[in-house]
């Protein structure tokens, strides 16, 4: 099986249409694939049998190469990709589902979705208006960057526009996997605990925007809104705070100008690459022609 | 328990590497594992011992060796050690850090035949 994401083992199938479909992966890539190597003999006695190797190698390397792969396509292509991670059940798909019937009018939207079995919540994505496709993990708890890879060779990427990945409901495991993305959204919703952010700290440290869902709901339940922001910043001091409700509509005006604005800041990059390029161009037309 | 993904990952190294460097047998796997990185040395023991089975490395072991966290603090201006993402400032006991090390989690070195 493959270590990164279960290739040959038909454990992970990718979903476009409306049902699900196992199939190995043994066609090549047209993404890079970056293996990093090197062995140097630390130590070596003739006298005895073993030996310590250096390797130096991280753990995720592979997946890592991947993930850059998949973001050099992303900024060819000037695609905003978020990767949105949250518990089961925090909102995520009604989120994308009101977001992605704004966005599609202003600039092309896909989403991705990741889950352990079925393909409702591409249903319902594309039900919204969106291009979706998704990839059943089998018993796999997180997406990763050379699934992301295949699940791009079947959905056409919203050049110029935004990629929403929604990665499988957990809050533990994808925060250590990088799919390219230019940063990780966590969602919480207040029907949770306030102190997840304390509970799962890793996911609350990788991110660079946290939303909190559903706070239509705050007259019915116990959550102090103020302790979990705070938890929230203690964890990462960083991090941007959304408060909204996908169901309601209130605060999703400043959600979606977020990711307005992240989708200019992808298509302002890539001009400024382009003029780069273009620039470079223009000087060597001018050497060769004088 | 993304534990078992990751020991998928290091099986994998190891076995391009024995295969690279025509080594005869694994007997041990040195891991450098961060303070704060999101694995359970634990979780990683468990899995490693569960898949090495019919692999290169079925009778090697699994060393880890704990990476401190360190971070600067913005209040004090001082490198500081930290064991949790949620920790306060040992010396100031604020919370304006930024990590500087210790979510690593890399295969550092492997003893062979």
């Amino acid at each position: 099986m493959c270590s990164v994401c279960g290739c040959g083992n038909g454990e992970i199938s990718i979903n476009a249409d409306h049902h699900a479909h196992d199939h190995s992966h043994d066609h090549s890539h047209d993404h890079d694939h970056t293996h990093g190597h090197g062995a140097d003999v630390l130590s070596h006695s003739p006298m005895t049998e073993s030996r310590l190797v250096a390797i130096e190698q991280d753990i995720l390397a592979k997946n890592d190469g991947y993930a850059a792969g998949n973001r050099r396509l992303f900024a060819a292509r000037s695609v905003f990709a978020l990767n949105l991670v949250s518990s089961p059940g925090s909102g995520k798909t009604t989120l994308l589902s009101r977001t992605v019937q704004v966005l599609r009018d202003e600039f092309p939207v896909a989403v991705i979705g990741g889950d352990q079995q079925t393909a409702h919540d591409a249903e319902r994505i594309r039900a919204a208006g969106a291009p979706a496709l998704q990839i059943n993990t089998g018993k796999g708890c997180h997406l990763d960057a050379h699934s992301i890879g295949h699940a791009l060779e079947q959905l056409p990427l919203p050049e110029g526009g935004t990629l929403f990945i929604e990665n499988v409901g957990n809050l533990v495991c994808p925060a250590d996997f990088d799919l390219g993305e230019a940063c990780k959204v966590v969602i919480l919703s207040v029907t949770e605990g306030e102190d997840k952010p304390l509970k799962y700290a890793n996911m609350f440290a990788a991110a660079r925007l946290m939303l909190l869902n559903k706070i239509d709901l705050l007259p019915y339940v116990e959550f102090d809104v103020a302790r979990c922001l705070e938890y929230a910043r203690r964890v990462n001091p960083d991090l941007q705070i959304l408060q909204l409700s996908a169901r309601t509509g209130e605060g999703m005006g400043a959600w979606l100008d977020w990711v307005r604005q992240g989708q200019q800041t992808a298509v302002a990059q890539q001009i400024e690459v382009l003029e780069t390029e273009l620039a470079a161009a223009r000087a060597r037309l001018a050497r060769s022609s004088s | 328990m993304h534990e078992l993904s990751l020991c998928e990952g290091i099986i994998e190294t190891i076995t391009t590497q024995v295969h690279q460097r025509g080594f005869k047998r694994v007997l041990r796997v040195w891991l450098e594992i961060g303070e704060l990185a999101n694995v359970e040395p634990e979780s990683l023991r468990f899995a490693f011992a569960a898949i090495r089975c019919d692999t290169i490395a079925a009778t090697a072991e699994l060393e880890i060796i704990t990476l401190p966290g360190r971070a600067h603090c913005l209040d004090c201006a001082q490198t500081v050690a930290v064991q949790q993402h949620f920790d306060p400032c040992p010396l100031c006991g604020g919370y304006q850090w930024r990590l500087l090390s210790g979510t690593e989690m890399r295969i550092k070195e492997l003893e062979v035949e």
